[in-house]
């Protein structure tokens, strides 16, 4: 009976804090879409923002957004998947691709703000590009890089082994197999993997912060200076500028990434039906 | 052919060098960046210095490395329980269906950006504190105050923000503990909540102890939203509704107005924080190759 | 066999998993201090009816039980029939050797502790009482507070043993306990078994029909989920009443 009353008492305490995780999370998903949508209208998706975001809306940031998020993934897309293949399909056991996985394991631990640091003093000043499209792209591309292998490495594992010697077999090069039989298997999980990079950019604020400036203006070149929407955000919550632009911006960003959050699931759902 | 072949191999391998590359540069500037302050001012009196006020040329950290502390042992205390107990509810208590579900739920959690959880915990958390949890602390201790902007705040959103690291990890290595440790367990007779807590959870200990040390890391190395809400005031915290400053915060907020001194200053706030992320990283992931299978 | 005190009835026992039926109608007494083989070819239904005395089905999702199992007269699957208890009474050997990933002294105690024992100094007398009953105690008496993963493969399973006999059960249920074993241990295994009978009863699953003859007093043998056969050791293999049993025990299928 005393055992059995512990038991009730500990699963009940686990199932509480379960319960209340799960209503944090619905707080603050909810508390920012119910105040942010609302004020999410045509004009503040369309407009340029005017007395530094307190009135108008936030065209130019969403374009400086996505512009950075592209250069980033352009960068970040082909290297990554050209490790994981090495990773998966060339490396041989030893010290070399020890050191090299270690080290890819450091990048996905290093702080946002370090990245900041690292693109200031080397993109923006060290190469001259200054606060610039391109200087945050390559700052996040260094970032979303783990989580590219990573992903693309464990989609790669998947295909069996039994493909790559029908291949060899018929007289392809490892490369042809690699292409052509390994790389096609594993689609989803390049672009699961990608979906995740854009989201974990979309996100970022500390190394954009440091390493595109903050101009309002729209972007043109690679070598503007702009500002991402999680940037803004920071800068009108820390300001203190307009409740209902502020509140705007981040139900806006909870909405990408529950779009992105979903479509991960859902690639991910369908790589493991296969 | 040959040749093309091997061109392509070496053109694969510098891309999986890449991330070697990015480190050593990172390193290499970092370091490079802030040694002049280190040199000039002295590691020690740089990193036990109870003074930072960049005006006036003096660069002690020692309040922003209490403040990063605060907030991170408050986290912790907060998260670790809170985590596993999410783990162990994911892994044991739920079915297969309901358990896709929950995850997701955690997955989404990790999906929010550091600036949107600080702008929460700017929203709700910090005047919930200035305005309930104040007042409770008043009726023990007149003398207390709080603007709200504090230690306990940021400590509260960063347990929010480490939840997934735990979560995930520790589930997954309780689910990794062989069903047959629970067989034999419950066929000797052992309850289910004996069973979990006397050899499912020792049994998992190393993959939960490293989740740990990663969400330690991780809510170190967090900057946008403690930037937001721990009020940012370089003093050693003398109690949890104190206002702080913490390593990153500091970083972020004033690298844009920094003097060369004050910058190359905040770059060796950076070799600090990169050394003691690489560290904990490193002592995570040691453990989960010596410990990462089962024993069994 | 008529002296001997029925220790479980099964009556009329029908389990299922999810819309298959794993066993049916099942109908078979299992004698106290007696050993009970249960053999038959893969699939057929005896790990699963070997569960179902401890009540280890209840794990498996989707798992419903019709009929009666009684245990000294008791329904074990009644209402208010305690779960704890009966795994107690009943204790499980499994197919491959389990010990936790802790001390040898820890594996043992685990059992005594849970029910209650906190006495240091009986919880050391139980630890060599069991170990020296399955023949380990000197092999093992200087290195109790080492783990059990690093003993050999026999050796666990005798500590697995130890392990069940520590909360002094009066059933003792084996799923083959020697599949995962060479024949060196598999012959010590057996000569243990056979020295555990006379205070206990013991069920065991084997899958091999030679060990069965070997070392029980009865055999049934299982087809599709039903007892087809169930006698005296002796009988069913030298003169089996019913054709399905003969083919198996000569090797023709299974």
């Amino acid at each position: 009976m005393n055992k059995n009353v512990k038991s009730k008492g500990y699963f009940g305490l686990i199932g509480l804090v379960a319960a209340i995780t799960l209503g944090v999370l619905i707080l603050i998903i909810g508390f920012i879409l119910v105040r942010g949508i609302p004020n999410i209208s045509l004009e503040f998706l369309t407009d340029s923002p005017r007395m530094m975001g307190k009135e108008g809306g936030i065209f130019p940031v969403i374009i400086g957004t996505l512009y950075v998020t592209l250069v980033s993934i352009i960068i970040a897309t082909p290297i990554g998947v050209a490790a994981a293949i090495y990773f998966s399909e060339y490396a041989k056991k030893g010290k070399l691709i020890n050191i090299i996985r270690f080290f890819t394991e450091v990048l996905a631990g290093i702080p946002s703000v370090i990245f900041g640091l690292f693109g200031f003093a080397f993109f923006v000043v060290f190469l001259g590009m200054g606060w610039s499209v391109i200087s945050g792209g390559l700052t996040l591309s260094m970032m979303i890089l783990p989580t590219l292998i990573r992903s693309t490495e464990e989609s790669l594992k998947t295909v069996p082994v039994s493909y790559r010697e029908g291949s060899l077999a018929l007289g392809a090069t490892k490369w042809e197999t690699v292409k052509k039989v390994v790389l096609p298997c594993c689609k989803s999980g390049v672009l699961t993997g990608l979906i995740l990079g854009i989201g974990r950019a979309i996100g970022e604020t500390a190394a954009v912060m440091l390493t595109v400036g903050g101009s309002l203006k729209l972007p043109v070149s690679v070598f503007d200076s702009t500002r991402t929407m999680a940037v803004h955000l920071y800068t009108l919550a820390s300001e203190g500028l307009s409740d209902e632009k502020t509140y705007a911006t981040a139900a806006l960003l909870i909405i990408i990434v529950l779009i992105i959050n979903t479509l991960a699931n859902y690639i991910s759902g369908k790589l493991a039906k296969e | 052919m040959k040749t093309r072949e091997k061109a392509i191999e070496k053109i694969i391998l510098i891309c999986a060098a890449v991330s070697t590359l990015a480190v050593a540069l990172i390193t290499i500037f970092i370091f490079s960046s802030g040694f002049p302050v280190l040199k000039s001012y002295g590691v020690f009196n740089f990193i036990f210095g109870e003074n930072w006020r960049p005006t006036g040329g003096q660069y002690g950290i020692l309040p922003l490395i209490a403040g990063t502390l605060g907030v991170t042992l408050g986290a912790l205390i907060i998260g670790i329980p809170t985590g596993l107990g999410c783990a162990v509810f994911l892994a044991e208590m739920l079915k297969k269906r309901s358990a896709r579900l929950f995850k997701a739920a955690i997955e989404l959690l990790a999906g929010i950006p550091s600036v949107v959880y600080g702008f929460f915990g700017l929203a709700v958390i910090v005047p919930v504190i200035r305005e309930y949890i104040l007042p409770l602390v008043q009726k023990i201790n007149p003398d207390a105050s709080s603007s709200g902007f504090s230690v306990l705040a940021g400590a509260i959103i960063l347990a929010i923000m480490i939840l997934p690291t735990i979560v995930s990890i520790s589930e997954n290595s309780i689910s990794a503990v062989p069903r047959e440790f629970r067989e034999a367990s419950l066929a000797l007779g052992a309850d289910k909540r004996e069973t979990i807590t006397k050899v499912i959870l020792p049994a998992a200990k190393s993959g939960i102890f490293s989740s740990i040390i990663l969400a330690m890391g991780r809510a170190i190395g967090e900057t946008m939203a403690v930037l937001l809400i721990t009020g940012n005031m370089a003093q050693i915290p003398g109690s949890p509704l104190d206002s702080a400053a913490t390593l990153t915060g500091t970083i972020a907020m004033e690298m844009s107005y920094a003097t060369p001194e004050h910058q190359s200053a905040l770059f060796a706030i950076g070799i600090i924080l990169f050394v003691i992320i690489v560290i904990l990283n490193s002592i995570a992931q040691a453990i989960m190759r010596k410990f990462g299978g089962m024993t069994a | 066999m008529a002296e001997k005190e029925k220790k479980f009835e099964i009556r009329d026992l029908d389990l299922y998993y999810g819309t298959f039926q794993a066993l049916k109608k099942i109908d078979i007494d299992i004698y106290e201090k007696d050993i009970t083989a249960l053999i038959g070819p893969s699939g057929c239904g005896k790990s699963t009816f070997l569960r179902t005395l401890n009540r280890m089905n209840d794990l498996v999702e989707g798992c419903r039980i019709e009929g009666s199992i009684l245990f000294d007269g008791e329904d074990i699957y009644g209402k208010d029939y305690d779960l704890i208890d009966l795994r107690k009474r009943a204790g499980m050997v499994f197919q491959k050797p389990n010990p936790f990933p802790k001390t040898i002294y820890e594996n043992i105690t685990y059992g005594p502790k849970i029910h209650g024992e906190k006495n240091k100094d009986k919880l050391d007398k139980i630890v060599e009482k069991t170990l020296r009953e399955v023949g380990l105690w000197e092999e093992v008496k200087d290195r109790l507070n080492k783990s059990a993963i690093g003993l050999s493969g026999g050796q666990q399973q005798r500590l697995c043993i130890a392990r069940c006999l520590s909360v002094e059960p009066e059933v003792i249920l084996m799923d083959e306990p020697t599949s995962a074993l060479d024949p060196v241990a598999t012959t010590k295994i057996e000569a243990l078994i056979q020295e555990l009978v006379g205070k206990y009863s013991i069920i065991i699953v084997t899958h091999n029909m030679q060990q069965a003859a070997r070392i029980s007093n009865r055999t049934a043998f299982f087809l599709n989920g039903e007892i087809l056969e169930i006698d005296d050791t002796e009988k069913i293999f030298t003169n089996p009443s019913n054709p399905k049993t003969e083919e198996y025990i000569t090797g023709r299928f299974g």
